[in-house]
């Protein structure tokens, strides 16, 4: 398949090879019941290899059948389908300096011919251009760092991103965006939270739930919030900035380590858990909602911990978990191990005997829940008891997903098991609370 | 203005239709949401931006981008029945709809179109507000096709497949407000080529579209369920889309307007040229003439002052006089002008001077704008009291309104007023707005299926006519009156398994209904299958026909009842010829010296003294039969 003609395989391909038709291409497609004339299109690769494409002079894409009796005809060279993007707007030197890091995701994407859905942008600079309004909040400076899509993300794509933001961070930038995927944004901001500390600006994690490619994109909303914070926040944490309804209205700030991706679809999929978020943003005007956060303070040196242990495993228990699945992660030699249990904190007796094995073998085993909101208690019932026994080591209200990164960032900060559990019990960077209100759910 | 008839053939007329149906379907076109509207209030709102975006050939819609940069808002109303996930973007839609998609084929097959072999679902950039995503669902479904109308084929150049839009509620300066309920119920759009050539004419081939669409049985209808864009243009003319017809009835009226419309511009253009107009002399100066009405009466501009609005003038040279000239009737050139303004100034309209003095604005204050703006006598001077911005864009649009109305009659989209007319709504969109839609696979329709779907066609309305005539030996104005009417079906359907009149069926169902109605009864209250067990029970003869009004009346009043029980609550019940016997026979005892002594007036006595008492219970002709054979024996 050549770019040249992209998308199409089998009969298609060849009946326009012969022709040397190429995709943006004016082309005549005869069969015995008609004649249609139009532009060329790309095909998505999941589509067929019997129908050609094209765009009719009204604008409607329509694709054509290709059998014995179709005849195609090249009948002029066309526009090919590129993008064209605006120029750059000006930037204002005496306004604060933020960096844009762009690692991929829905914030920065088009529509993509090759997989008939959306696919990140080219380069940063798409942001800049998309948004032209950035320019009055911050001098931007783009960087794109990497383009995969969020599910793709590992702990070595953490790892660069962190060491990268605190580059920047010491060249005096007044605030960090980083434009990521959905999906596991939520995973990524949890890790800069461990890996970055002491950090003298804003770190704002960004990302859009509706394709930049269509007008009703939450990603510009979410982008100029982003920014926005980035610039001039009084806080210097590690926050995940995303649509707090369904208006294009206010954009909530949430801590990297409380938040959660709680709906697959909505612009407002991401929530606090178990607690409020750090701020609102609505009508330019920054809402903190709570005192208790780091400040802003440029002389502040950001302390760089940028590791983490692969071999930390997340379990969510289910009835008739078959214990052999913890078996096999520690036969595969892993060191941490995240249960996700029911309720205040349970897994069947029948997972005992392994857990027991886990702790033996020095693997670092903690408590969960899979009920997203409120904290694990273990000492409520027996089961809960008999863990504690056995040692495994209750989280309180840390998020699940949280403390994963936690341990996969402990394990990499020590060898020794008890400094592990030692920096495990610490509140790093506000992952776990000792009181949860009321209104921490409602929110 | 002169009313002449226009000689459609020397103006060089082309009109294309383009009709959109709503489908009758249960779901909506991409999600499972009721295809119906909400009354009342809403249940919750939400509040949105549109930002313009780059198709596939990365080029952008102007007015589109000129809304977005004007920082329009848009309000949202929902309620859970018609509206979910999917109508608010925050959820992908799902697949298309298969029974939309079999009414859209069957309409193809109908108008003799061909069915894509693959139909992809596109994006169409609609930035107005109306569509949740800024972007309407929109396919081709089939392309070509002849519609047979009156002996002529019109060709048809494609049947598409899209979404409906939301429904707008209201705007308030900057926020516009919609309601979702609309928005995603299947519509078919039919585009006929622009081949018709007399206002008549469109009309015509609107009505039997509109049939051909019925003669489905897949399309909802009343009021707002089809609309009519009309594409209209004159030789030396423009190109001009007209939306938003939504009575058949008013084509040919707004078609003639428009026509009447372009020629003025034309005849507008040519004077304008005699008297030696220059379009680099009609300049952007705008002119602060705020002090001017300083101690104005004029209500609106006084208010603008207090809000802290200005007042801006701008001269246009020469074109004193022109700005009254009325085009059609109620719209003028300086209307126009006012129209453009408001849709890219968000301003209430504009003033200028050949309607002053007016609106309490005083000689002269006329006097010192016209010097401050150094205006002779043959110009015109516009002004607008607003926000600077939107006071200057007004303006800008002013100027130039007034530089095309020296070069050309414009392109445009206009929208359709219920009288007819038409009003400026936005500039023509370029054809770069479609992008594919990817959350939604290409649909190929199979050979397989389309050959079932031909063998099932229904039947055309032009057969249905001659058949209609021939079986029920009806004339053609009934034929043509059941054929229009929603009960068709339920017509033939009454009609084949009773011995009801069919005669008497049409007329109940299409005048006896339509009077009741406007005599405010709720007809549509009634089922169908109300309906139909009433039109039976007439054809058994155990109603009378002249009882039928008042069982309407009754059961739309009450749901679900039973026709039998509607005859026993009105004493409707006919009679049977012992009672009718016994009945009249007291009613000859009890008259008898007044019988007698009118001799052959008897009869005419008689049958009105006993069809006061026995309305509605015997029928009129059978009670005559018996009344003449008794008073026969009475001589």
């Amino acid at each position: 398949m050549t770019e040249k003609l992209l998308g199409y395989k089998g009969k298609a391909l060849h009946f326009l090879k012969e022709v040397e038709a190429e995709v943006g291409d004016t082309i005549r497609v005869s069969k015995g019941k008609g004649t249609y004339e139009g532009v060329l299109i790309p095909r998505s690769e999941f589509s067929d290899g019997n129908h050609v494409v094209i765009k009719l002079k009204n604008g409607y894409n329509i694709g054509i059948l290709v059998t014995q009796e179709t005849k195609i005809e090249r009948v002029g060279a066309g526009q090919k389908p590129t993008f064209s993007t605006s120029p750059l707007p000006k930037q204002q030197e005496e306004l604060p300096e933020v960096t844009i890091l762009s690692t991929g995701g829905t914030i920065a994407s088009r529509v993509d011919y090759r997989t008939g859905g959306v696919r990140p942008a080219l380069n940063a600079n798409d942001l800049y251009s998309i948004v032209p309004e950035l320019s009055e909040i911050a001098t931007i400076k783009a960087e794109i760092l990497y383009t995969v899509f969020s599910e793709n993300i590992t702990p070595k794509h953490w790892i660069k991103l962190a060491k990268e933001i605190a580059k920047n961070i010491k060249e005096g930038v007044a605030g960090i965006v980083v434009a990521h995927g959905t999906d596991t944004i939520g995973y990524t901001a949890a890790a800069l939270s461990f890996a970055l500390q002491n950090i003298p600006v804003p770190i704002v994690l960004v990302g859009s739930q509706r394709s930049a490619d269509r007008p009703s994109s939450d990603a510009a909303t979410n982008l100029i919030g982003a920014v926005t914070v980035a610039s001039k926040a009084p806080f210097a944490e590690v926050v995940v900035a995303m649509h707090r309804t369904t208006s294009d209205k206010a954009i909530a700030l949430h801590r990297g380590t409380k938040v959660r991706k709680c709906h697959t679809s909505r612009r407002d999929a991401f929530k606090s858990i178990n607690t409020l978020p750090l701020a609102i943003l609505e009508d330019g005007e920054l809402r903190m909602l709570t005192q208790d956060y780091q400040r802003r303070n440029p002389k502040r040196e950001v302390i760089v911990k940028p590791s983490f242990n692969e071999k930390v495993a997340l379990v969510k228990f289910h009835p008739g978990l078959n214990r052999g699945v913890i078996d096999w992660y520690l036969d595969q030699g892993y060191e941490g191990i995240v249960l996700e249990g029911t309720g205040l904190g349970h897994v069947s007796s029948q997972c005992f005997a392994t857990l027991r094995r886990a702790i033996a073998e020095n693997c670092l085993v903690a408590m969960t829940s899979q009920c997203i909101w409120g904290r694990v208690n273990m000492n409520v019932y027996d089961t809960g008891r008999d863990l504690i026994k056995i040692g495994v080591i209750p989280l309180g209200d840390m998020l699940s997903e949280t403390a994963l990164v936690k341990i996969m960032w402990v394990l990499a900060q020590t060898k020794s098991v008890d400094e592990a559990k030692k920096l495990l019990a610490k509140n790093v960077t506000h992952e776990v609370s000792d009181r949860t209100v009321y209104q921490d759910y409602e929110r | 203005m002169q009313v002449v008839v226009i000689n459609y053939d020397k103006i060089g007329l082309k009109v294309g239709l383009e009709i959109h149906q709503q489908l009758s379907s249960e779901k909506k076109l991409f999600c499972n949401c009721k295809t119906e509207l909400f009354k009342g209030e809403p249940e919750t709102t939400f509040l949105r931006r549109l930002r313009p975006t780059q198709s596939e050939l990365g080029q952008i819609d102007p007015a589109a981008f000129f809304e977005f940069q004007k920082g329009t808002q848009v309000l949202y109303e929902i309620e859970r029945e018609t509206s979910c996930l999917v109508e608010m973007d925050e959820e992908p839609p799902h697949n298309l709809n298969p029974e939309a998609l079999k009414a859209a084929l069957t309409i193809s097959l109908m108008l003799n179109a061909e069915p894509v072999d693959e139909i992809h679902i596109m994006r169409k950039i609609v930035i107005d507000g109306s569509n949740t995503t800024g972007f309407q669902r929109t396919s081709i479904v089939s392309l070509g096709g002849v519609a047979e109308i009156l002996g002529k084929s019109v060709s048809i150049q494609h049947v598409g497949l899209e979404e409906d839009a939301a429904r707008k509620m209201g705007e308030d300066s900057r926020v516009l407000k919609y309601r979702i309920d609309r928005l995603c119920i299947p519509l078919v759009e039919i585009a006929t080529s622009p081949v018709i050539k007399t206002p008549q004419q469109a009309q015509e081939v609107a009505f039997a579209v509109g049939r051909i669409l019925r003669a489905t049985n897949m399309v909802k209808r009343g009021l707002g369920t089809i609309r009519q864009d009309l594409n209209i243009s004159i030789r030396d003319g423009a190109l001009v889309e007209i939306k938003g017809v939504q009575e058949l009835e008013l084509i040919s009226l707004v078609i003639e307007n428009e026509a009447q419309r372009q020629l003025s511009l034309l005849r507008i253009r040519d004077e304008l040229r005699r008297r030696n107009v220059k379009e680099n002399e009609i300049g952007d100066d705008f002119v602060d003439v705020t002090s001017v009405f300083d101690n104005t009466k004029c209500k609106v501009v006084k208010a603008a002052i207090k809000d802290g609005k200005k007042v801006y003038a701008v001269r246009l040279p020469k074109f004193s006089g022109f700005l009254k000239e009325e085009l059609t009737p109620g719209l003028r050139l300086g209307t126009e002008m006012a129209d453009r303004a408001r849709f890219w100034g968000h301003c209430g309209g504009i003033f200028h001077t050949d309607e002053l003095p007016a609106y309490s604005i005083t000689k002269e204050e006329v006097e010192s704008l016209r010097l401050i703006m150094d205006a002779k006598e043959d110009d015109a001077v516009v002004f607008v009291a607003e926000e600077t911005e939107n006071a200057w864009d007004a303006l800008k649009a002013v100027t130039l309104r007034a530089r095309e109305a020296l070069a050309k009659v414009p392109e445009e989209t206009r929208t359709a007023k219920p009288d007819g007319t038409t009003r400026y709504m936005r500039p023509r969109p370029g054809a770069a707005r479609m992008y594919p839609e990817t959350d939604i696979p290409p649909i190929q329709i199979s050979a397989e299926y389309l050959r079932n779907l031909r063998k099932n066609l229904p039947e055309l309305p032009e057969k249905k006519m001659q058949r209609l005539t021939r079986d029920y030996k009806l004339n053609r104005k009934l034929a043509r009156e059941i054929l229009d009417s929603e009960f068709i079906k339920l017509f033939e359907e009454i009609v084949n398994q009773s011995k009801v009149s069919p005669t008497f069926a049409i007329v109940f169902l299409t005048e006896t209904l339509k009077a009741l109605k406007r005599d405010g009864i709720e007809v549509e209250k009634v089922s169908n299958q109300q309906l139909s067990e009433l039109l039976r029970q007439v054809g058994a003869g155990r109603i009378a026909k002249e009882a039928t009004s008042d069982i309407i009346v009754w059961l739309s009043k009450h749901k679900e009842a039973d026709v039998t029980e509607s005859i026993d609550a009105l004493g409707l019940g006919m009679l049977s010829l012992t009672e009718l016997q016994v009945i009249i026979d007291n009613t000859i005892r009890e008259n008898h010296s007044l019988l007698a002594a009118r001799g052959d007036k008897a009869f005419g006595i008689l049958m009105g003294i006993l069809m006061k008492q026995l309305r509605g219970r015997v029928e009129a002709k059978r009670l005559s039969e018996i009344v003449k054979k008794k008073l026969s024996k009475l001589k």
